[in-house]
């Protein structure tokens, strides 16, 4: 008799997805929703989608959703968590929503100390928009909206948002991972395992979980290149690893 | 609560917004409505319900969209500068059909203005505010016990058409004591929350949105939303008629306009001057037809804002030429006195002497 070793995560639906080849956000939710599944929280799970790539979310995740607007997810999350102790919530934001616009929300309900676990897409660039500087662009690298490369001198060093939450009180797990090879997808599993878990289990504080993730359009480079830049670039400034918790 | 207790009209509201079972509030401070959340600290602790200073108007607005489309009854309450920070999240609601109550205690703008009542967020409230084509119910409370009365129904409409709703009150409303009665209403029947976002155990996926791009489908949503509004229009409008029928200026005020206006009318009405009140308590939907019947009867309008005329557009536009309209206001946290409304009755009712 066949035995069947691999299936499709039943908190995914069974549909091709509208993100590019080589795009790091089919990895994560595959990710999360492998985690769902095995933590048995698939009915009591509301996700949010942000406003960027990931804003059709609700499309492959099967579980509960809400679209909110630009980087207010964090404020949204915490309404429904408030209200809701016994569902968990998780956010899902890109790094525009996350790192620019919604900076006050996520820096906020981290200082809350919200039982919310929020999943942080670095790639370093706006996607969905057609490629412009995000905050966590890197240093040189050319973008819609900055031509010559990024300049620290006018444009600012790239934004290490964990880095900065790692500090507040009310951030409980903070940790960094990539999307770039196996070894770390699976370590980005544990992660992401980890910082459902706590949720579940009511402790007291924000988890985050940062992938560090392949953007080979905006990136102009090959889906394999777009690996290795993450490897041998993006983890200088963005070093992978526990922060907190 | 049952008997008449002497309050501010922010914290009366509050008390009965909890007696209204909202499950939720979260704010920021802005003056003139500090009494709200100050009183919701407390009182919604004691009833173990949620209470949250955010970190922004715009954390609070967003946090109302997170408990609201879970299917809780949840509001905020701010002061113009406030609200307006407020209108990308109304719009988002808007779109997602989401019901809350929003209270507004207006004051001066516009910019930072000052802290005195006003009336001047008309537009914002009742034309959209935020982006896109939507409305909100809007209600003007003329007094602390309308305020008190006005929001279990805010709530009730609100749930009842899934849209957001707006007390617009002002300085004078959310400060001043009055005498009031705060029961508990028994809850009315509403249709299920069947959209809700509570876990999709045992059903399928639940989505709250308002991002739609296939083609056609934003327009169809438009359609759809504006066929809930014209049932609300046909359905909710909610005004006082004082001393009409046979008035010869009939004075078109909402809010404590209202009352001042009530009182020039009174001394105008003494001196055999035939004045009298149409007062919008909704003013989203706007009384257009109470207006339009009235002004069949050829009488002189007078709107009285405190604003610089918002609300007498929609009143020209109800009496559509049959009759004269004229405004007169007091912008910027000008208070408009009895005497000031009764000396422009005066002038626009003393017949010309012959020559």
């Amino acid at each position: 008799m066949m035995q069947k070793v691999f299936t499709r995560s039943k908190t995914l639906k069974d549909c091709p997805t509208h993100y590019c080849p080589g795009c790091g956000h089919g990895i994560a939710h595959r990710l999360i929703a492998e985690v769902i599944d095995e933590l048995g929280i698939q009915g009591k799970t509301i996700g949010i989608a942000p406003v960027g790539c990931a804003v059709l979310a609700y499309d492959y995740f099967d579980v509960d959703m809400v679209e909110v607007a630009h980087g207010r997810a964090p404020a949204v999350a915490t309404g429904m968590k408030r209200t809701n102790p016994d569902k968990i919530i998780f956010s899902y934001q890109g790094d525009g929503d996350l790192a620019a616009i919604g900076t006050a929300e996520i820096i906020h309900a981290a200082h809350r100390a919200e039982q919310l676990t929020v999943v942080f897409i670095n790639n370093a660039v706006f996607g969905m928009t057609g490629g412009q500087m995000a905050p966590t662009t890197m240093l040189g690298q050319i973008t819609a909206t900055t031509p010559q490369g990024r300049q620290a001198d006018g444009q600012g060093y790239p934004l290490q948002v964990s880095e900065l939450l790692s500090i507040l009180p009310g951030a409980i797990y903070i940790e960094r991972c990539g999307l770039n090879n196996p070894p770390n997808i699976r370590k980005a599993k544990a992660a992401l395992k980890h910082a459902f878990e706590l949720q579940m289990n009511n402790a007291k504080g924000l988890s985050l979980v940062e992938l560090l993730s392949p953007c080979p359009t905006y990136w102009r480079l090959t889906p394999p290149d777009a690996m290795l830049w993450i490897q041998n670039e993006m983890t200088k400034v963005f070093p992978l690893g526990r922060l907190k918790g | 609560m049952t008997d008449k207790v002497l309050m501010c009209g922010n914290e009366a509201m509050a008390e009965s917004a909890i007696q209204a079972g909202c499950d939720a509030y979260f704010g920021y401070p802005i003056t003139p409505q500090n009494e709200v959340s100050a009183y919701m600290s407390k009182r919604m602790a004691e009833e173990k319900r949620v209470f949250i200073q955010s970190e922004s108007e715009l954390a609070a607005i967003n946090m109302v969209f997170g408990a609201s489309a879970t299917g809780k009854r949840s509001m905020t309450s701010s002061s113009s500068p406030g609200i307006s920070l407020m209108q990308e999240g109304i719009s988002y609601l808007a779109a997602a059909e989401l019901p809350c109550v929003i209270v507004n205690v207006m004051r001066g703008g516009p910019g930072l203005g000052n802290i005195a009542p006003s009336q001047g967020d008309y537009f914002q409230s009742v034309k959209g505010g935020g982006h896109g084509d939507y409305h909100c119910i809007v209600f003007g409370p003329s007094g602390v016990q309308e305020f008190v009365d006005i929001v279990p129904l805010a709530f009730d409409l609100a749930d009842k058409y899934r849209i957001p709703a707006i007390i617009l009150a002002d300085g004078i409303i959310g400060q001043m004591m009055e005498p009031v009665t705060i029961k508990k209403k028994p809850r009315v029947k509403l249709p299920l929350k069947d959209w809700a976002l509570t876990g999709a155990d045992g059903r399928k996926q639940n989505i709250v949105r308002s991002l739609w791009l296939a083609d056609g489908a934003v327009e169809q949503h438009n359609y759809d939303l504006q066929a809930k509004y014209r049932q609300i229009e046909k359905k909710e409008v909610l005004c006082e008629q004082y001393k009409v029928d046979d008035a010869d200026i009939v004075l078109v005020a909402y809010g404590i306009s209202a009352r001042i206006a009530r009182g020039a009318i009174e001394r105008a009405r003494e001196l055999g001057i035939k004045a009298g009140l149409i007062r919008p308590i909704t003013l989203w939907p706007f009384p257009s037809e109470q207006i339009s019947k009235t002004a069949d009867k050829l009488p002189v309008f007078l709107v009285v804002e405190m604003s610089c005329g918002q609300m007498v557009e929609d009143v020209r536009l109800a009496v559509s030429g049959k009759a004269p309209v004229v405004f007169w206001g007091r912008p910027g946290g000008g208070i408009p006195t009895v005497e000031q409304v009764f000396e422009k009755i005066q002038e626009l009712t003393i017949k010309p002497k012959k020559k």
